[in-house]
């Protein structure tokens, strides 16, 4: 087998060493009801490289790539290009096959990194501090929440209606469980955010008010006024980014108040994936560093007082506070952190700003393109790069109808609340750099032609 | 702002006086220190070729177009391929040699792993298209599916947790869900005092009082003393197997059929699991939730920390609370995402989400791929080699480290010693530094908390006797020195990138970003 190096000598040498007459012999403690004495069956045996190439090609070969059909989806997942040199160099060993970074003498690669992700997403993200990441963007929320209960001693958590319906069914099952109070409902189609509505809904038993920002229809609502009232109630505002291209072209929800910033981290460097692993961003003010989850990494100095890096503040964590931690967490999402990092590098505050700027100039086009169809009508005022038409029918099989001419055209909000009646003829449709001129007219067309 | 270096930061950094090798930039040869990103780049600078943004356009951004600067620096591209790999040549690593990691499983990554996850039906498909574009990556996720319940002897497993402590909270959530069921509400989850502090984190998190558990002398759970605690108020054990001590929990089925006599369940801790895959199943010992690290057992990289991912395969009674969302494949071959569009009222307990979407996709791709490597005979062969490879480094040492549970029988995957041997003012932490000089990495430190000053050492299946070799070579000239009380062994590291870090000043005044000098006055 070509990952095992020992051979048929090696092991009868190394029994001998040991003193054991034979590999089943390790096995003594095992209850002799619960051994094995063979290959489990009904398994198939190893196979090699090309074998196994195969299988798994012909598996690929089964899903349609975003990249061989005009694509429109968003939804909380944005398909950005991605230079090459990222996944070069996240495909580094040193980075790719080391662990977390406990030993900092043989870890600075790692940590340094780290250092610099922490920065980048602090400021991009408009806070004091960041940490090391999360596992995604919405098992961040609901550690935010809990984070918010921890500093407020309060148990209300008030969800804005533009919250992704995932992130609201993640904090609702924590919720579930820990006594929290969840006041959400769905959003309606409409183009107002329900600011006013929102802040009505604070009181004195408010622990935090959770608002995305550009929302689940796209909308952008007012943080600061939002923030403002949050903080007159003793309450924090937890601002939840998806798409954090996006803070290339809006303000960031810190300089907009927000007490703690969460996101999905996915759009800058790690792509699609169908889901994962994707990246958490954590930001908050520095005052709140100590009840902050996940691990972070701080500047120090070694013993020769060189400029040295190491995860640090770990009394918050499990390994040392058990079950008086912050958080169960035990990792990161390191490497979808480095790619993050390194896509960022590349960008700079000018690529950025220029991306993001292309992003809206092209979800613009699209949104007059597909204002100007019979029987369509743009749900926004205000929008980034992902917008909310409302088609006038059941937009889940609109969307099947699409797939099936190999145009995949927008996310269904019947797929996203399938109970919601009111929302079934709602179409989410999210344009990226990567949409090309004919991508769009073939979305235009292929609308054009169902809704005919 | 164009240069964000404004503070005149130079590469040369102090090296220890007198130290004839001490150069003017700071570099020792292939060894290169790198500045900060927002020491080098500009945010003028880019490596991406993007159109210049039009200005004439009107905007639909509404109130809260940004006006403000952000301060993000860029680099050229071939600045940033530089930058990073020269920060990638100061870490150790499985590419580069052994790293026996106790507990962590540090095995080598195969890199048709990482060529399948890239393919694009995998990489670069929405988790949100239709069902009907993406059969094959349903089938990926079904396929693993199927072959961790086989491996394991359970009835179902959960897919979507994102690392081992997020499945503990899965297979904890799914118990909490469970007793919600019957109207009970029992309070207690025993933990013994060896486990992983995730396991307490992980109780205490889900709103359960946490009360240990002590070990025998054997360094295994006290059956006589866990049976005694058991009562109605007992919500459920959780229990490493084989345990953080690297030995196999003889009485698992017992203690198993105990805790179910009082109504509870059992929650084992998987991180182990790459012990015994393929020659114990985990259901044929009466559990009832596993998380797998797929990162342990099944070779995804650790990736300098995570992504990780953490399926929770679970027993008949737990299944109808499994988180949504899973795969089902319908008698056509044609395979369903039950989620909230689709599941109608066929799962009408399951306790709701754990995530965003369906799990982590490109950790199964490659899992799958390594299990279908080596199949069900070579997964076998995995466990049986890790264990005796294991067992090898325990009979090497066990003369010079002490190993308190040498005589409590085989060790399973990983070896334990205490600093129990060594002389007076020598410590653990420093043979794991004098190791790094020796161009390993250490073995964990510190614990399992139940042995002082403890080292647990995991080779794994992927070394060879010679590696092993040269590492047992090097740990018994360090022992013999920490036994003599060898003073010199506090210096270590000598020849790493860094010397001993300063972690007590990283706390005592956090610094978590950059900040230009000026800002720090």
């Amino acid at each position: 087998m070509r990952y095992l190096p020992l051979t048929d000598a090696d092991r009868t040498a190394m029994l001998a060493v040991i003193g054991a007459p034979s590999v089943d012999a390790l096995f003594a403690d095992v209850p002799e009801s619960a051994h094995l004495y063979g290959p489990i069956e009904g398994l198939p045996l190893h196979a090699g490289e090309q074998s196994v190439e195969r299988h798994m090609r012909r598996l690929s070969a089964q899903n349609l790539s975003a990249a061989d059909a005009p694509f429109f989806l968003g939804a909380g997942a944005y398909r950005h290009h991605v230079p090459a040199s990222v996944d070069h160099l996240i495909q580094r060993g040193e980075f790719l096959t080391a662990y977390t970074p406990y030993q900092p003498e043989i870890a600075q690669g790692t940590l340094q990194m780290l250092f610099e992700f922490q920065t980048q997403v602090a400021r991009l993200l408009g806070c004091d501090v960041a940490n090391a990441s999360m596992y995604d963007g919405s098992t961040a929320a609901w550690e935010a929440v809990v984070m918010a209960r921890r500093i407020t001693k309060r148990s209300g958590v008030l969800i804005h209606d533009g919250l992704h319906p995932h992130y609201v069914s993640t904090i609702q099952t924590m919720a579930r469980f820990t006594g929290d109070v969840i006041d959400y409902a769905p959003p309606v189609l409409a183009s107002d955010c329900g600011e006013d509505a929102l802040v009505a809904r604070i009181d004195g038993g408010t622990s935090c008010v959770v608002v995305q920002y550009p929302d689940i229809l796209g909308r952008l609502p007012d943080l600061a006024a939002i923030a403002a009232a949050a903080q007159a109630h003793g309450a924090l505002l937890i601002a939840v980014v998806t798409e954090p291209v996006a803070l290339g072209a809006i303000a960031s929800p810190g300089e907009l108040g927000a007490d703690i910033v969460v996101g999905e981290g996915q759009s800058l460097g790690v792509g699609l994936q169908f889901g994962g692993p994707y990246l958490g961003l954590f930001a908050t003010r520095d005052k709140y560093v100590r009840q902050m989850p996940g691990r972070l990494c701080g500047e120090t100095v070694d013993a020769a007082g060189r400029r040295s890096f190491v995860l640090t503040l770990s009394t918050r964590e499990q390994h040392i506070r058990r079950e008086k931690a912050t958080s169960n967490i035990c990792t990161n999402s390191g490497l979808c952190a480095l790619a993050f990092s390194a896509h960022v590098t590349l960008l700079g505050e000018k690529g950025l700003r220029a991306l993001a700027a292309e992003n809206h100039r092209l979800a613009c086009d699209v949104a007059d393109r597909l204002a100007a169809i019979p029987g369509v009508e743009v749900v926004n005022d205000s929008f980034f790069n992902e917008f909310t038409v409302r088609i006038g029918r059941d937009a889940r099989q609109v969307v099947r109808d699409l797939a099936a001419q190999q145009v995949l055209a927008g996310v269904s909000l019947g797929r996203l609340y399938p109970q919601e009646a009111g929302l079934a003829d709602g179409l989410l449709v999210a344009v990226t750099e990567t949409v090309t001129p004919e991508d769009i007219d073939a979305l235009v067309a292929g609308l054009e032609g169902v809704l005919a | 702002m164009n240069v964000m270096n404004a503070s005149g930061w130079k590469p040369g950094t102090p090296v220890p006086a007198g130290d004839e090798s001490a150069t003017v930039s700071g570099n020792r040869g292939l060894m290169l220190e790198e500045p900060l990103i927002f020491e080098i780049g500009t945010t003028e600078t880019t490596g991406v070729d993007l159109p210049e943004p039009a200005t004439d356009r009107v905007s639909r951004l509404g109130r809260h177009a940004r006006t403000g600067a952000i301060g993000l620096p860029g680099l050229s591209e071939p600045e940033t391929v530089r930058h990073y790999t020269r920060l990638s040549r100061q870490n150790y690593a499985i590419d580069c040699g052994i790293f026996p990691l106790g507990s962590c499983t540090m095995k080598h990554n195969p890199r048709l792993n990482e060529k399948v996850a890239r393919m694009p039906g995998f990489a670069d498909v929405h988790p949100l298209q239709p069902a009907d574009t993406v059969q094959g990556a349903l089938a990926v996720i079904d396929e693993l599916a199927v072959w961790l319940i086989k491996l394991t002897g359970m009835h179902s497993v959960a897919m979507t947790p994102k690392a081992g402590a997020h499945g503990e909270l899965c297979g904890i959530l799914c118990i909490k869900a469970a007793l919600q069921a019957r109207g009970e509400d029992r309070r207690v989850i025993l933990v013994p005092e060896s486990a992983h502090g995730t396991n307490p984190a992980t109780a205490a998190f889900a709103g359960f009082a946490v009360e240990g558990i002590p070990a025998d002398a054997d360094g295994r759970v006290d059956l006589a003393a866990l049976t005694a605690r058991l009562g109605p108020d007992v919500a459920g054990v959780m229990i490493t197997n084989p345990n953080t001590c690297g030995l196999f929990e003889r009485d698992m089925k017992a203690i198993s059929d105990a805790v179910h006599a009082v109504g509870g369940y059992v929650y084992c801790d998987g991180a182990n699991f790459n012990a015994i895959v393929g020659r114990v199943r985990p259901g044929d010992l009466g559990i009832d939730a596993m998380h797998i690290n797929l990162h342990k057992t099944f070779s995804t990289p650790h990736g300098g920390g995570g992504p990780g991912s953490g399926p929770v395969v679970l027993s008949e009674a737990l299944s109808p609370y499994a988180p949504l969302p899973f795969t089902e494949r319908q008698g056509d071959g044609h395979i369903t995402l039950v989620e909230e569009e689709t599941v109608g009222d066929r799962h009408p307990h399951s306790f709701g989400r754990m995530s965003a979407f369906h799990g982590q996709m490109g950790m199964f791709t490659r899992a799958l791929t390594y299990i279908l490597s080596h199949g069900a005979d070579g997964l076998r062969q995995v466990a049986e080699d890790a264990v005796l490879n294991a067992n090898y480094m325990l009979r090497s040492l066990e003369d010079l480290l002490d190993a308190p549970f040498a005589a409590s029988g085989p060790c399973m995957h990983e070896a334990l010693f205490s600093d129990a041997n060594f002389a007076k003012g020598v410590s653990t932490l420093d043979v794991a530094k004098a190791l790094i000089d020796e161009g390993f990495h250490p073995m964990t430190m510190y614990f399992p908390l139940v042995v002082h000053g403890a080292m647990l050492v995991e080779p794994t299946e992927c070394e060879s006797k010679a590696t092993l070799d040269q590492f047992i070579a090097s740990m018994r000239a360090i022992a013999e020195r920490a036994n003599a009380g060898d003073d010199s062994l506090h210096a270590a590291p000598l020849l790493a990138p860094r010397r001993r870090v300063d972690e007590t000043a990283a706390a005592r005044k956090p610094r978590l970003v950059w900040r230009e000098v000026a800002e720090l006055g």
